[in-house]
C-alpha cells in the first residue's frame, strides 16, 4: 500500500472540537475594577479579611513582580497581556446585601458543580468518598467532608479560611518551596492570590479519602490566581486531585497558580492533576492562559512525591510539576500526557533536582499533538555535588496526528556527581493512516480508532491516575481529537 | 446465498494513476475464488477498493455486496456488513492490547446490529476458543496489535481475527507470503475449518503453494486492471508451471 503512504487524506485538517463545560453560570458576582497596583493587592487582602503579615507577604511579591519581566524562554508565542485590563478579584458568593454565610451558598452555584459532575452535597458524593474543595473565580464556595476529615486531625479548607484559622502553618510553610522571587508569575500569584486549598495531614496519619480541588472560572475579565499548599507531616499519606474548567469566551483569560506541597519523613504524597481549560475555538479564538508553577519540596528522608498530569485544555500552558530531593532517599515522578489541538500551545516537564543521597526520580512525559499546535516537553534533571547515588530515568515520546503540529523535547542535564546514573530515552511517532484504516477495517470507527491508539499511547500515565479520574481522563483524551480527521 | 459479490465494470484509481480498468467478478455464498496475476496487474488495488481504503478513488463501476450498494458504505460498515480482510502487511499498534481492540471490534459490530456489548465472560470464552483455531498462544492477548509479532505470527492473528469476526466473504491478500510451510499449514487449516456454504474467500496470491491447501473452485487472472482469465482450479496449475506470458499474449490476440 505505498501508493498511499503520501496521500494524507485522513489524517489532515483540524476542525472544532467539543467542549462540554463551556456554560457560563448567571450569579451575582462581585467583581473588583480592573487594574493591577498596590491598592489592588490592599483590597484584594481586605476583602479576604487578612491579617496584616499575610498583607506584607502580598506587598513584597507584588513590589518585586513590578521589577520583572515575563519569561521569553518557552517555545510558546504568548500574545501581549495586559496586566492592567484584568479584574484580580471576583467572588460569586457575595450576596447583594449582607455578610456572605458559607451555608448560604447561591443554587446557581450549586448547579454549576452539579452540571460538571462535582457533587457539592456530601451524601451524593462518589463511592469511596472523594472530598472536594470547589473554587468558582476568587472563591472557595464549598469543602465536603471536613468533619469527617476533622476526626483524623486532617486539614482540609479553603486558603482563606487557613489563614485565618492556621496561621502557624500557614506563615511557616506558604512560600516555603515557591519563593515569590521564583518567577513572574509566581511573583504575581503571591501578590493577588485569591482562595485555593491548604491540606495538613497529621504525622502517622493515612488520608482515608481522596482529596480534591475543583477550579472553575466563570466571571468574564477575570483572571484566577490560586494557590494550593499540601504538608504531609512524617509517616502521612494522602493523594491530591485537581480539575478545572472554565467557559468558553472569545477573550483569553489568564489563570496563574502556585502549588506547593512538603513532604516531611517518609510521607508519601500524589497529586494528580485533569487540567482541561477552555483551549480556544478551532481558529485559535480565546481559551485559557494557563502559567502555573508547582514544585514538591521533598524535605523528609525515604519522602516520596508523584506529580500526574493529563492537560488537554488551555490555549497557553506553561507548566512544570516539579520535585527537589532533599531527604535523603526521597522519590520524585513525573508522569505527563500533554494534548495539545488546532492552535493550543503547550511548553510543559519537570525539574527533579537531587539534592539528598541514593534519592531517585522518574519522568515519563507522553506529548500528542494535532492540528496547528505546537507541544514542547522541558525538563530539568540536576544532581547536586553530594547527592551520591542519585538516580533517573526519563522518557519522553512525541506523538502527532497530521502534518501541521510540532513536537519538541527540550531535556537539560546538569550532572555534578559522578555516582549518579542518569537515563533519557525519546521517541517521536505518528499515528498512521494504516493504523488507523486497519481499526476501521476492523469495524472501529475513526474517532474510536483515534481514542483507542492515543489512549495506548498514553496508557503508562493513565494507569498512575486514580480510577475515576483514569476513566475520565480516557474520554477527555478521546473527545479532543475528536473531527482531528476528515 | 447467492450472489453474495457482484463486481460491475469496477475502475479505481490511485493518486491520478487509473489502476482497475473494468473489473467484472461475482462471487457466491460457498465458493472459494483465487486471483492471481503478475505484479503491478492490480490486485493489491481492488481488495483495499472493496474494503474501502481512503488512499483509493473509485472513478466508476458499482459493486453490491448481499444486496447493498458497498461503495456507498464507509469502512467500518463494510467491516460490520461482513467483509473482511486479512492484510499483507498488518500493522503494529503500540499500546492497544489485542484483548481491548477485539473487544471494540467486537462490540462495534454488535452495536451496529443493535445488539449490547457481549458480557465480558463470553468474550473471554470466544477468544480461547477461536485462538485454538490458529494455535495462537494466550500471552498474545496481553500483547499489542501485532507488536513484536514475527511474520507467521501476523498472519495467524489476521486468520484468528477473521474468525472472531465471522465474516461472510474474506478476503486474504497474499497472505502466504513471508510463511514457513509449518506456518502455512496453520493458516490455511484455520481458513478452511472457517468455510462454510454461507460464507466465501477470494485469495489473492502469485503462487500455487497456498491453493495446495486452500482449495480454490474458480480461478482469476489479473493484468493490467482487467480479468483476462477465469478458469477452473486446474488454470492455477498451468500458471505455475508455464508463467503468465501466455495467457497475457493469448489474451493481446483476442483483442486485436
Amino acid at each position: 500500500m505505498k501508493e498511499t503512504d503520501t496521500d494524507n487524506s485522513l489524517v489532515r485538517e483540524i476542525s472544532a472540537e467539543k467542549y462540554r463545560y463551556g456554560f457560563t453560570t448567571d450569579v451575582h458576582t462581585d467583581v473588583i475594577d480592573r487594574g493591577l497596583t498596590e491598592d489592588t493587592v490592599r483590597l484584594i487582602s481586605e476583602r479576604k479579611g487578612e491579617p496584616d503579615w499575610m498583607l506584607e507577604f502580598r506587598l513584597k511579591a507584588f513590589r518585586h513582580w513590578l521589577t520583572m519581566e515575563m519569561p521569553t524562554w518557552p517555545h510558546l508565542t504568548i500574545p501581549e497581556i495586559d496586566y492592567q485590563n484584568i479584574s484580580y478579584y471576583a467572588d460569586p458568593t457575595v450576596k447583594k446585601q449582607g455578610p456572605k454565610s458559607v451555608d448560604e451558598i447561591d443554587p446557581q452555584v450549586m448547579k454549576t458543580f452539579d452540571k460538571l459532575g462535582i457533587p457539592l452535597e456530601e451524601r451524593l458524593a462518589l463511592s469511596g468518598g472523594v472530598a472536594v474543595d470547589a473554587v468558582m473565580d476568587s472563591v472557595s464556595v464549598k469543602t465536603t467532608f471536613k468533619q469527617t476529615l476533622a476526626e483524623k486531625g486532617i486539614i482540609f479548607c479553603s486558603m482563606g479560611e487557613a489563614v485565618r484559622n492556621h496561621p502557624d502553618l500557614i506563615r511557616r510553610y506558604l512560600g516555603s518551596v515557591v519563593n515569590y522571587r521564583d518567577n513572574f508569575f509566581a511573583a504575581l500569584n503571591s501578590a493577588v492570590f485569591s482562595d485555593g486549598s491548604f491540606v495538613y495531614i497529621p504525622k502517622g496519619v493515612r488520608c482515608p479519602m481522596e482529596l480534591s480541588t475543583y477550579f472553575r472560572i466563570n466571571a468574564s475579565g477575570t483572571g484566577q490566581f490560586e494557590r494550593t499548599l499540601i504538608v504531609a507531616d512524617d509517616d502521612s499519606y494522602v493523594s491530591y486531585l485537581e480539575g478545572c474548567t472554565a467557559p468558553m469566551r472569545d477573550e483569553n483569560q489568564l489563570h496563574a497558580a502556585i502549588v506547593e506541597i512538603v513532604v516531611l519523613d517518609r510521607a508519601e504524597v500524589k497529586y494528580s492533576t485533569v487540567q482541561n481549560w477552555y483551549p480556544g475555538d478551532e481558529n485559535g479564538k480565546g481559551g485559557v492562559y494557563n502559567f502555573v508553577t508547582k514544585r514538591g519540596l521533598l524535605k523528609g528522608v525515604d519522602s516520596k512525591l508523584s506529580w500526574t498530569q493529563v492537560e488537554t485544555g488551555s490555549a497557553i500552558t506553561w507548566k512544570y510539576p516539579s520535585c527537589v530531593l532533599q531527604g535523603d532517599g526521597s522519590q520524585g515522578e513525573f508522569y505527563s500526557v500533554a494534548l495539545t489541538n488546532n492552535w493550543q500551545q503547550a511548553d510543559t516537564g519537570t525539574k527533579m533536582i537531587h539534592l539528598g543521597r541514593n534519592t531517585k526520580s522518574t519522568i515519563i512525559s507522553k506529548g500528542i499533538s494535532a492540528g496547528h499546535s505546537q507541544n514542547s516537553y522541558r525538563g530539568l534533571v540536576r544532581v547536586a555535588e553530594k547527592a551520591d547515588g542519585a538516580r533517573n530515568y526519563s522518557q519522553c515520546d512525541s506523538l502527532l496526528l497530521g502534518d501541521e503540529c510540532g513536537a519538541h523535547t527540550f531535556p537539560y542535564m546538569d550532572i555534578k556527581n559522578e555516582t549518579a546514573v542518569v537515563e533519557h530515552e525519546a521517541t517521536t511517532s505518528k499515528i498512521s493512516e494504516d493504523q488507523l484504516f486497519y481499526c476501521n477495517q476492523r469495524g472501529i470507527p475513526m474517532e474510536q480508532a483515534i481514542g483507542l491508539i492515543v489512549n495506548g499511547y498514553a496508557k503508562e500515565v493513565l494507569s498512575k491516575l486514580p480510577m475515576e479520574f483514569a476513566v475520565e481522563a480516557q474520554r477527555l483524551l478521546a473527545v479532543s481529537l475528536e473531527n482531528t480527521t476528515g | 446465498m447467492n450472489n453474495m459479490l457482484e463486481i460491475r465494470d469496477l475502475q479505481a484509481s490511485v493518486a491520478d494513476k487509473q489502476i482497475l480498468k473494468g473489473i467484472n467478478l461475482t462471487v457466491n455464498a460457498g465458493e472459494v475464488h483465487a486471483i492471481m496475476g503478475p505484479n503491478g496487474s492490480g490486485k493489491s488495488t481492488m481488495s483495499n477498493v472493496l474494503v474501502g481504503h481512503p488512499g483509493y478513488t473509485v472513478t466508476g463501476g458499482s459493486v453490491t455486496f448481499k444486496g447493498k450498494d458497498l461503495l456507498a458504505m464507509p469502512a467500518e460498515d463494510r467491516s460490520h456488513e461482513g467483509l473482511f480482510l486479512s492484510f499483507q502487511y498488518p500493522v503494529e499498534i503500540p499500546g492497544v492490547s489485542m484483548t481491548n481492540f477485539m473487544r471494540t471490534a467486537i462490540n462495534e459490530k454488535r452495536k451496529y446490529q443493535g445488539l449490547p456489548p457481549m458480557a465480558p465472560t463470553d468474550f473471554l470464552k470466544l477468544i480461547k476458543e477461536k485462538r485454538d483455531l490458529v494455535k495462537l498462544d494466550a500471552k498474545f492477548m496481553n500483547r499489542s496489535v501485532n507488536e513484536g509479532f514475527s511474520g507467521g505470527e501476523k498472519k495467524r492473528n489476521e486468520i484468528f481475527q477473521m474468525a472472531m469476526l465471522e465474516p461472510s466473504l474474506s478476503i486474504l491478500d497474499e497472505t502466504d507470503s513471508g510463511l514457513d510451510i509449518d506456518a502455512l499449514r496453520i493458516v490455511a487449516d484455520g481458513v478452511n475449518r472457517l468455510k462454510s456454504p454461507e460464507t466465501a474467500v477470494i485469495v489473492i496470491t502469485h503462487y500455487q503453494r497456498l491453493l495446495d491447501y486452500i482449495k480454490p473452485d474458480i480461478v482469476h487472472v489479473l493484468y493490467q486492471g482487467r480479468i483476462i482469465r477465469t478458469a477452473g482450479p486446474q488454470l492455477a496449475l498451468e500458471l505455475e508451471e508455464r508463467g503468465y506470458d501466455w495467457v497475457i499474449k493469448e489474451f493481446e490476440e483476442s483483442q486485436k
